[in-house]
């Protein structure tokens, strides 16, 4: 075997994470086994059938940029990356009547930790991601996009620029898209491992080909984005949402899902679970039942503690997660955290707290960008604070320094991501303070096994 | 310095960007680069900046800030083993480890005949296939239990030996 042949071997099918019986009402996932990826495949899934209408090719007469808007609006779609903005409320900031360049960008820079959904959309049905862009380009009047990809998921990458291949074959993408007088060019671009550019603005400068360092906002991308120019930026499973809620209409994605909260939603869960993968589900869905079609806690274990939405939400104890429902309301509510990216990581009674909450503030004092004083000096203070009471070597004024510390950096940087390092500090104290107490002064471990 | 089979590749990237945005097209152009030569030397960074007519130090800035560029050579296979939460719930440390036992190295350096540098990495968006681990940047395996490492490591061996 030559090399290529020899990694192949390693490489995932979707079968575990995605090619499964265990979604609920699947839209974005649904028929899929990976092979069908490819345009003949989508359009007898009934694919480009939604750009179809809105162009006026299916024999209707088509729906004007504000229809296309308002239907958005009426699906209750919400930004699939992380902050659930409403979509068509941020379709409608584009100043459509902007006479100069505008962009389209699509976020598909998944790297918050537990996040795996948008890899097996774009490898498995990019064309959903590439026709929800047509679609959202043309509701603003926007004739270039762009869709930045993590640079780990290399694979996944040339697969969905073999796609834009075939939808530039076929007269979807392009000068006058299916005859009309509407022209979208889209590119693939793709990031080279850093976190901080899932944020915006930071993907925006990595775009123009810069370090990624998050921009003050405002002025907002909406009015100074991509190279200075009026820019929409969405999360790839929200672009991925579009096609379908076109074709069946605004109201029944709302219905998919519960009030506020429309639609299905993808659940990357991870960690101590029988079978970790994606689970597409309806909004609202029981976080009982999710963790049931992940297999329930790994080896008949109890649970302990979910993070529900990416690293950055704060924890939640499991005896309190189980009485959630996994939409952005109950988990924020109810549960005091976010459902963020849906990624939810699973951890079981055999699990520290302090050795999890180590590793991943190491992980954001690694991903500052280093350009806010608070963020880059207070992420590896954190860490290093947490790092010795897990190693024994604690001090009793500890606990208090790091609510200091992480409240001291919240709200005092230009991006997220400082809140997001503090935040998993504040969750962890505020539910599991006691582990904490015990790792200072006992100097060791209330569970057996490390994480 | 840059290859004209290099530039094709350099072109295609560039035609992506408005015709005065050529630096868009830095990041991808570094990582030709590596792929090529296997890292991004100073030479590489010059005949990237003059083929984007951008100046040096900005291509150096991009290379310095991505993770996964390599300032400095590296072992014919770089082995990027992710070891954040969500794998290392799932064995992603104990992969580092089996691996440096393995390869009798330490995670951050590269074996003594230069065929493999082992790393440890941040999260890779690909959390529910935990262990994880890039190859070369470009390709990722998933699902690595020690017997498949000890298989992969192996079997690149062998493959790199014919």
């Amino acid at each position: 075997m030559n090399v290529q042949q020899v990694l192949n071997q390693f490489q995932s099918t979707g079968v575990e994470t995605c090619f499964h019986d265990r979604h609920i009402n699947p839209q974005i996932y649904a028929d899929l086994n990976g092979k069908n990826w490819s345009i003949k495949d989508y359009e007898a899934r009934g694919g480009y059938a939604a750009l179809r209408k809105i162009l006026g090719k299916d024999g209707g007469e088509g729906l004007t940029q504000d229809q296309v808007i308002a239907t958005v609006k009426e699906s209750g779609l919400r930004g699939r990356g992380g902050a659930g903005f409403p979509t068509g409320l941020k379709w409608s900031f584009m100043p459509r009547q902007f006479p100069g360049q505008k962009y389209l960008v699509c976020n598909s820079d998944e790297g918050e930790p537990g996040t795996c959904k948008d890899r097996d959309i774009m490898e498995y049905n990019p064309h959903t991601v590439i026709e929800g862009m047509i679609i959202a380009a043309y509701a603003m009047g926007i004739s270039v996009g762009y869709n930045y990809i993590h640079g780990e998921i290399f694979h996944t990458y040339e697969r969905f620029e073999a796609a834009l291949e075939e939808a530039r074959a076929a007269g979807y993408l392009g000068d006058n898209i299916l005859g009309s007088t509407f022209s979208f060019q889209l590119h693939a671009s793709h990031g080279f491992g850093a976190y901080i550019c899932g944020e915006e603005t930071a993907l925006l400068e990595s775009l123009e080909g810069k370090k990624g360092q998050p921009r003050f906002k405002p002025p907002f991308p909406a009015s100074f984005g991509l190279y200075g120019k009026p820019t929409t930026i969405n999360n790839t499973e929200t672009f991925a949402a579009v096609p379908w809620i076109i074709r069946n209409g605004g109201q029944a994605y709302l219905e998919c899902g519960k009030p506020n909260n429309g639609g299905t939603k993808i659940f990357s869960v991870s960690g101590d679970v029988e079978r970790p993968g994606n689970y597409e589900v309806p909004m609202g869905t029981p976080f009982a039942k999710l963790l049931e079609l992940a297999g329930g806690v790994r080896g008949g274990r109890q649970l302990k503690a979910v993070i529900p939405g990416g690293s950055s939400s704060p924890v939640i104890p499991g005896d309190l997660m189980m009485k959630l429902t996994m939409d952005y309301d109950s988990i924020a509510k109810e549960g005091g955290s976010m459902l963020g990216s849906g990624a939810v990581i699973v951890m079981d009674d055999t699990r520290c707290m302090v050795k999890a909450l180590a590793r991943l503030s190491y992980f954001y004092s690694h991903e500052s960008c280093g350009q806010c004083t608070p963020c880059r000096e207070g992420t590896g203070w954190l860490w290093r604070m947490v790092d010795r009471i897990e190693n024994g070597q604690g001090r009793a004024s500890d606990i208090e320094m790091l609510d200091s510390v992480a409240g001291n950096i919240m709200g005092r940087t230009i991006c997220a991501l400082g809140d997001a390092a503090a935040m998993p500090v504040r969750g962890m104290l505020k539910h599991f303070r006691h582990e904490f107490v015990h790792h200072i002064e006992h100097k060791t471990c209330m569970v057996d096994a490390g994480v | 310095m840059i290859s004209e089979s290099t530039k094709t590749r350099f072109a295609r990237e560039v035609a992506k960007f408005p015709a005065d945005q050529k630096q868009s097209a830095v990041m991808a152009c570094l990582s030709i680069v590596q792929q090529e030569q296997g890292w991004v030397s100073p030479d590489s960074e010059q005949g990237v900046a003059d083929y984007l007519g951008m100046p040096v130090m900005a291509v150096h800035e991009v290379t310095t800030f991505y993770n996964m560029y390599n300032q400095k050579p590296v072992g014919k296979f770089k082995l990027n083993v992710c070891t954040n939460l969500p794998c290392q719930l799932r064995g992603g440390q104990k992969a580092l480890e089996h691996l440096e036992h393995k390869l009798g190295v330490h995670a951050g350096e590269t074996t003594a005949d230069g065929l493999f540098t082992l790393q440890p990495s941040e999260c890779q968006g690909a959390c529910a296939d935990a262990p994880v681990m890039l190859v070369n940047d470009r390709h990722m395996c998933s699902f690595m239990s020690n017997d498949k490492l000890d298989q992969l490591v192996d079997s690149l061996k062998k493959a790199e030996a014919v």
